[in-house]
């Protein structure tokens, strides 16, 4: 008897008003502060990614086109690098590659992530034992040496691409949790029931399954989609960045190699620092607040 | 709808499960039972917790696959399948677990809908589910369109069993349907079986409720720690029960207004004492088939 | 006299209301006796228990009175009740035996719930009030796995009584058991109350049948309300209560066959107590019911410590 609902209030009757699971959900989540901050700072950042580049022309941004390295002023908001590029510009194309890596590489690992997790936990026996091998083996394979092999060989030149490489190696955390989910909620009589009605196992995970760890899949998705923009961004750092085109990580790169701080030009390298830091930073408070909304318990009556 | 019942037998069915930490060990949940349920009959299948009943529900379902032995309904064996679930279907003990609590409660029927009758029209289907739904004796208006935390278990319990009259329903297997159930609800499920019954409909009842089960059933079948221990014909079974834990599990049923009794010891075990044996069973009179006591002193072990 | 509850009003708060769950009960409980309280889903009985001890968060005490020993309790403040709790009046929560931990031994989970208590309690002790209850000390070095349901929950039952209360709450601490283990967990309890080690005791449970061995008197509640109140005997074969009797005739005993004679249950459901109907609240499902009924019955003692609240009753 290990899944029985709340003893009080007591069973509600018939007459009781309608309140639809999601309606309640979503009363909490406009009132959820760290939820509103978190995702109403991600929503700037995406806005000012996609849009500035816009707004500038959609030009170059790594064109040298002004003074070197000359502080923040009335044209060049965010200064100019050694070389005369405007970090503004770079600023904005740099948000664009970072979202986009953050989605690619997110969406990848959390589609390998499910269709491993559920087929592993829904089966059960050998299905399992093949499933769990494969996550344990690439759970241990040391990302960044496997990327710097291929960046080797292949020359990582799109940020798409390097999303791809991300997404493939960062889903086996996501796997086991999903797989352990699915484990308990196989047990439920819901389950047998849609069995009895003739339901095949694809359908039971996406109808029966999936839905009842909803709330658990979207968090999932956006702690993927943070990490992913946090490898992305230590890839650039050391060097092994796609070729073509600016990320943060990339702006941070070059302003590490170009001396950036002992020469005092914050301007180049707080700009994208901040930026990484604001975006991770606010996915993950939001993520906690979305936890409160989504589980009763944490919420404070 | 329901045509008759489908014979129901099972033949030194056992179940052995993989225990221990590298599946080294196995306990036997089930083992070698024998019995059998006419077309229309309703069987009462009586144990505590451990005693495997619920296991050999979920074999009749098909949800747990047999060891050994063979369990046969209308001589075919259980194959589960969209053609099996059309005629035998099961009702569980947990109303609250059956229904997927994201959705609305009527999705059950939906879900019945898709897989079994396709092509009736929405208009046709309104109909039948409402048809179903007052055979059940609930009032459509106030069930139909609510989500499972806004009815009573009772409720619930009885969209089940409407949902498994939507189909061809010959026999069903109803796992402690009612062992959630305040005591004013739980009579009007066990009405409701035993009305199903009389229109022919097969059932298998699983219960660890000793009143609940001589309340419907004529035949029962006594469990424990997996092995059938007496079984009959309801009446003979518990007026005049032979094997000391039958005496045992009636003598510890809490009757209002009666003081417990306790358990009248068995002076000789009647599987010994008998003459012709139908397995681990000895049928004392016609229709009432005990297993050996088990006592102290019985140097002899049943086969 | 150990406990007098006077008009007991408990809400909870939700999202859509107070939900008005204990409307005004009101009884006494005398040295030594056994008390069972018994109702239905939605009645108000685990609520009754919890709001003794004031363990849970979301209720909200609006009014009425409890005495325990001469003394009031704070049954408003959280802080207060601590030195009641467990010391004076202690509960055993419902599905107790399933939230104990499974990765310690049950030795080592009463060592560690005493000590953040800041009690002590010798091992000789402890053993013996095992052996009370049925259980050999070797459970002390067992994990909850390891025992049977009947076992689990008597061992939190010592737990629970530890201290001494004078006063224990029960609830439904049979409902998941085997018949052979709800006789010994039954017989446990009597034994606590017989040794003296607990005063008084009241039992919450929907099973009216095993009530009936235990109860000394039986209180049986609706919607929020109490419906009756007598001696067990007289409740069981006397019934003056509409409900009552409804539900006593809906209990299948051995030997009642369908074919015979069929039970019948009582239709309809509880009402919500978000907004609960003015007048009597078994009224929509009473075959008794008339215009009369529209105001609410008083509770009246139709016999020497018989108390019904029915207009029909009387």
């Amino acid at each position: 008897m290990s899944t029985l609902p709340d003893p009080a209030p007591e069973a509600p009757s018939a007459e009781t008003p309608v309140a639809k699971p999601g309606r309640e959900s979503l009363h909490y989540a406009v009132r959820n502060p760290k939820l509103i901050i978190g995702v109403s700072l991600v929503a700037i950042l995406l806005a000012v990614g996609v849009v500035g580049p816009m707004l500038l022309g959609n030009g170059n941004p790594n064109e040298y086109v002004g003074p070197q390295a000359s502080a923040p002023d009335g044209t060049y908001w965010m200064g100019t690098t050694t070389f005369g590029q405007d970090v503004y510009a770079q600023f904005v194309h740099g948000l664009r590659a970072t979202f986009l890596v953050g989605v690619v590489g997110g969406a990848i690992a959390a589609v390998i992530a499910m269709v491993v997790g559920f087929l592993a936990g829904y089966r059960g026996g050998i299905t399992d034992e093949i499933l769990n091998m494969l996550t344990n083996v690439v759970l241990v394979i040391p990302a960044l040496a496997v990327l710097l092999i291929i960046n080797a060989y292949m020359g990582v030149r799109s940020v798409a691409v390097q999303g791809l490489f991300i997404g493939l190696t960062s889903w086996p955390w996501a796997a086991r949790a999903i797989r352990a989910q699915t484990f308990s909620l196989r047990t439920r009589e819901f389950v047998d029931l849609a069995r009895l009605s003739g339901s095949g196992t694809w359908r039971i995970v996406f109808r029966e399954i999936a839905p009842n760890m909803s709330s658990y899949l979207f968090m999932m998705f956006i702690l993927l989609f943070g990490g992913s923009i946090l490898i992305a961004s230590s890839l650039d750092f050391i060097g092994l960045g796609p070729t073509e085109g600016v990320s943060l990580g990339l702006m941070l790169q070059s302003a590490q190699q170009w001396s950036a701080l002992q020469l005092g030009m914050w301007w180049w390298f707080v700009p994208p620092g901040a930026g990484i830091t604001a975006i991770v930073g606010a996915l993950y408070v939001a993520n906690v607040g979305l936890d409160e909304v989504f589980n009763p318990k944490l919420r404070e009556s | 709808m329901l045509e008759g019942g489908l014979m129901l037998t099972l033949d030194r069915v056992t179940k052995t499960f993989r225990a221990g930490a590298f599946g080294g060990g196995s306990t036997t949940a089930v083992d070698r039972v024998s019995f059998s349920a006419a077309p229309g009959e309703l069987v009462s299948l009586i144990g505590e917790s451990g005693s495997g009943k619920s296991t050999i529900g979920r074999m009749v379902l098909g949800l747990t696959q047999v060891s050994s032995g063979s369990l046969t309904l209308d001589g075919e064996q259980v194959r589960p399948g969209k053609d099996f679930y059309r005629r035998v279907q099961g009702v569980f003990q947990d109303p609250f677990s059956c229904y997927n609590p994201v959705f609305k409660a009527d999705r059950v029927f939906a879900l019945v809908r898709r897989a079994y009758h396709p092509d009736v029209s929405d208009r046709e289907w309104a109909d039948r589910v409402e048809k179903a739904v007052r055979d059940v004796r609930l009032d459509p208006g106030q069930v139909l369109g609510r989500y499972p935390h806004q009815l009573s278990g009772g409720q619930l319990q009885r969209l089940l069993i409407a949902r498994a009259l939507l189909l061809d329903l010959r026999f069903l297997v109803a796992d402690e349907i009612t062992s959630m159930l305040d005591a004013s609800t739980r009579i009007d499920v066990l009405n409701l079986l035993a009305g199903l019954k009389e229109r022919g409909l097969g059932v298998l009842y699983i219960t660890h409720d000793l009143s609940l089960g001589t309340y419907l059933a004529e035949k029962t079948v006594v469990l424990r720690s997996g092995r059938v221990v007496e079984r009959g014909d309801t009446q003979k079974v518990f007026g005049n029960p032979l094997h000391p834990y039958t005496r045992t599990l009636l003598a510890a049923v809490p009757r209002l207004n009666q003081p417990w009794t306790t358990a009248e010891p068995v002076a000789a075990c009647a599987y010994h004492e008998g003459g012709a044996r139908d397995g681990d069973l000895y049928e004392t009179e016609p229709d009432h088939f005990v297993a050996c006591a088990g006592l102290p002193d019985c140097g002899r072990t049943p086969a | 006299m150990t406990l007098t509850v006077k008009d007991l009003r408990v809400h909870y708060r939700t999202l859509r209301g107070e939900v008005r769950a204990l409307d005004g009960v009101g009884f006494d409980l005398a040295d030594g006796e056994i008390l069972g309280l018994a109702g239905e889903s939605g009645c108000g009985k685990t609520t009754l228990g919890k709001a003794l001890i004031r363990l849970d968060g979301r209720m909200r005490h609006v009014g009425g009175s409890v005495t325990l020993d001469g003394d009031e309790l704070p049954l408003s403040d959280d802080r207060a009740m601590n030195a009641y709790r467990f010391h004076k009046i202690s509960l055993v929560p419902q599905y107790s035996m399933s939230a104990l931990n499974p990765t310690r031994r049950i030795g080592r989970m009463i060592r560690e719930l005493l000590a953040s208590r800041g009690v002590t309690v010798d091992t000789g002790e402890l053993h013996r009030r095992l052996a009370l209850v049925g259980l050999e000390p070797d459970v002390l070095d067992r994990y909850p796995i390891e025992l049977s349901g009947g076992m689990k929950q008597r061992a939190v039952m010592v737990i629970s009584t530890l201290l001494d209360p004078s006063v224990l709450v029960a609830d439904e601490v049979t409902s998941a058991l085997d018949v052979s283990n709800q006789q010994a967990v039954v017989g446990a309890l009597t034994g606590l109350r017989d040794k003296g080690l607990v005063t008084s005791m009241i039992f919450v449970t929907h099973d009216l049948g095993l009530t009936s061995h235990i109860a000394d008197s039986i209180m049986v509640m609706y919607a929020g309300k109490l419906a009756e109140k007598a001696p067990t005997k007289v409740l069981t074969t006397e019934p003056r209560h509409p409900y009552t009797k409804m539900l006593i005739g809906s209990l299948p005993q051995v030997g009642a066959r369908f074919v015979d004679k069929p039970l019948s249950g009582i239709e309809g459901s509880p009402p919500s107590l978000l907004n609960p109907p003015a007048g009597c609240r078994f009224r929509a499902r009473c075959p008794l019911a008339d215009s009369g009924c529209a105001e609410e019955p008083p509770v009246v003692e139709v016999a020497p410590r018989h108390t019904v609240a029915c207009w029909k009753a009387a």
